[in-house]
């Protein structure tokens, strides 16, 4: 063998190692951000993408995933299920490895269907109740649904507010249904009369029926389970016909949008939060200064979740030891990380078979215009 | 009885804003015999001219009079002369054409406003102060009763001058007749003109009305530019009194069924108003019966 054939076989044999390498070992990992940036639901989507879109921004400068940089392609839905099941569909087809959104619940339990039959992960900023309810092992929360977080509210009505009866104003959708229905259950439990039962529809503008009807159904406190602008409408109008009830919600009620659109008129109402900014622990006020040098505007729970959703993605897929979506799912299944192995999740978080978190959270008051946390529940 | 006062009262303020929004489209159906489906697009935008002559620093009084400026030329002078004009020169002023080119042009505001401010709502800083009165019970705010004064003020002051004053006397006869106006001498090009500035003038004042209650956002046309065609046809599409009166009763019977009937389906009540006025009394509870040739 003379130098010429060795020099020829070494440059085949290095011509071949390379091409034994996988072509996709550089290929940046591609996401479908698919979420509500038009329509009723812009506020909580737009929230969603910019929090995850500063995650993977993070995420790529810290040298990506499994050395893989993140690709996202962002989809809006228009809030519309039907949209949104098709944009899902087209995220697929595009190469996603994993789908980030919805966040209104009524389209996510539409469009996770297309992602569970094309076998893709998706991480839901939803919280319904049905969401994980449906035996679909690639849907994920990145917060916890309904059924989690509306039980925590009943020790505040029953012991802290000794509410006797309660009204409650609700979005007639698949979220307020959610939410409601859990609410009304856990009343019942707890021997609290619901004295009022007023749903509205999601956009809708004039609440003067439905706090003139409150205001008269002797109630001691009312639970507001509306979406950030219309829940700015409802206080606004309580507030014009000066409610003397305690007005309690589920994570809207006192978001920072809700603040900025009701004005004075937010101040004393609470609610009870699994994801604020203002949550006194550094991972949540480090986040909360990156989003609003990001961009500009405080971050709110939404914000959170699509952050949160980001990071899930990294440290699960991280976790499995490669990009694989069947990995990744069954590594998910049942994962407790903590905040300090996983900053990113900015608390120590657990999933369980069903994909549900479980975390700890706040009761938060909003006085004189700023969120405050009154009080922490422990994860449930 | 206080539930009932609170429930009337706020029907009626939320009522005269539709009623504001409805006038628009007895203005231009009578001098353009057109449908303008941007109508609510039409109050939705005025509120954004506020809001970015605000965030170049202008107070709040002069960025509305800015705004209303700026309204009353886009959507008024050159919503006449580059789309108006141009499709009745060709033929299409009144078909089905002018209709559609209106829905574009709502797709089109809508989309830029989205574009141009986001998606996002705005908030909007209120026309009066957040004080209130009690009324036998109910508490109704200052800015309610603006919003009922305004809008019986327009319908008043709109009234006298198209009964009272030589324009206002042209600008019926050109709705009526425009060949006989032309022929009597009244420049119907300039009257027809002039509807579509009162048009816009009286869409930014209903912008600058509900916009605190809505709040800025790009779809608010959506729903209102709805509720104020359905006003117009219910209260009588030819006439100003009749979309008042359309405005009011769909206002006031919103709330009435949301209160003390279901909450459920209290956006459904409006559609069956129309169904059961076009049934019973097509030409609308003021409107008054047109005769045209096909």
């Amino acid at each position: 063998m003379n130098r010429r054939t060795i020099i020829g076989l070494a440059a085949s044999a290095m011509m071949l190692g390379t091409s034994c390498i996988p072509s996709f070992a550089e290929d940046p990992i591609k996401i479908g951000a698919v979420v509500e940036l038009s329509g009723g639901g812009a506020v909580a989507g737009t929230n969603y993408r910019d929090g995850a879109m500063l995650a993977a921004k993070e995420i790529n400068a810290s040298g990506g995933v499994l050395g893989r940089q993140l690709e996202v392609t962002q989809y809006d839905t228009a809030t519309d299920p039907q949209t949104s099941r098709a944009l899902v569909q087209k995220a697929i087809d595009e190469g996603a490895y994993a789908i980030w959104g919805t966040v209104y619940s009524s389209s996510t339990i539409v469009n996770m269907m297309v992602a569970q039959q094309a076998g893709v992960p998706q991480i839901t900023g939803s919280e319904a109740p049905n969401i994980t309810a449906q035996g679909n092992p690639y849907i994920f929360r990145s917060s916890y649904g309904a059924q989690k977080g509306v039980p925590a509210l009943t020790a505040y009505f029953k012991d802290t507010l000794g509410a006797k009866k309660v009204a409650v104003a609700w979005v007639n959708n698949e979220f307020g249904k959610g939410g409601h229905d859990v609410f009304i259950e856990e009343m019942k439990k707890a021997g609290i009369e619901v004295a009022a039962d007023i749903p509205s529809e999601a956009g809708a503008a004039d609440f003067a029926s439905d706090v003139a009807r409150i205001k008269d159904s002797g109630a001691d406190a009312v639970f507001v389970y509306l979406h950030e602008e219309e829940s700015a409408r409802f206080l606004r109008e309580a507030h014009k016909q000066a409610i003397p009830q305690p007005l309690v919600g589920e994570v809207t009620l006192t978001g920072q949008k809700v603040i900025e659109l009701a004005g004075e008129a937010a101040n004393g109402a609470v609610a009870h939060v699994g994801l604020t900014a203002d949550a006194p622990l550094e991972t949540f006020q480090n986040f909360g200064k990156a989003f609003e040098a990001e961009y500009g505007r405080t971050a709110d729970h939404n914000a959170i979740k699509g952050y949160v959703s980001a990071y899930m993605l990294k440290y699960g897929t991280e976790k499995a030891g490669e990009v694989d979506r069947e990995k990744f799912i069954n590594t998910m299944h049942g994962l407790c990380l903590t905040a300090e192995e996983a900053p990113g999740l900015l608390l120590d978080t657990c999933w369980d078979d069903a994909g549900e978190m479980s975390r700890a959270s706040f009761i938060m008051e909003v006085k004189d215009g700023k969120q405050v946390v009154t009080g922490t529940v422990p994860a449930n | 009885m206080e539930q009932f006062l609170q429930v009337l009262l706020s029907g009626l303020a939320t009522g005269s804003i539709y009623a504001l929004a409805a006038i628009g489209f007895t203005l231009v159906w009578q001098a353009a015999q057109t449908v303008n489906f941007a109508q609510g697009e039409f109050v939705m935008v005025p509120a954004f001219f506020v809001l970015v002559a605000m965030n170049m620093g202008m107070p709040f009084w002069l960025a509305m009079i800015i705004a209303m400026l700026v309204s009353v030329f886009l959507l008024g002078y050159l919503f006449k002369r580059a789309i108006v004009e141009p499709m009745q020169r060709q033929g299409h002023g009144n078909s089905l054409s002018l209709i559609i080119v209106t829905m574009a042009l709502a797709i089109l505001l809508k989309e830029s406003v989205k574009e141009f401010y986001g998606a996002e709502a705005q908030p909007y800083p209120a026309l009066m102060s957040s004080e209130t009165w009690n009324i036998g019970g109910a508490i109704i705010s200052v800015t309610d009763v603006l919003h009922l004064v305004i809008s019986l003020g327009v319908v008043l002051l709109l009234t006298l001058f198209l009964d009272r004053t030589r324009t206002g006397r042209a600008m019926q006869a050109t709705a009526q007749n425009p060949g006989v106006a032309e022929i009597l001498g009244v420049d119907t090009n300039r009257m027809i003109l002039y509807t579509f500035l009162i048009n816009a003038a009286l869409a930014s004042l209903a912008s600058f009305l509900i916009t605190p209650v809505y709040l800025a956002k790009f779809s608010n046309g959506e729903y209102l530019g709805l509720i104020a065609f359905i006003a117009a046809i219910v209260g009588g599409f030819n006439q100003i009194r009749g979309a008042l009166a359309g405005g009011l009763l769909i206002g006031v019977l919103d709330n009435m069924v949301a209160t003390y009937l279901t909450a459920e389906y209290r956006a459904a009540i409006p559609l069956l108003l129309l169904i059961v006025v076009i049934l019973f009394k097509p030409e609308g509870l003021l409107g008054t019966s047109e005769g045209r040739s096909v």
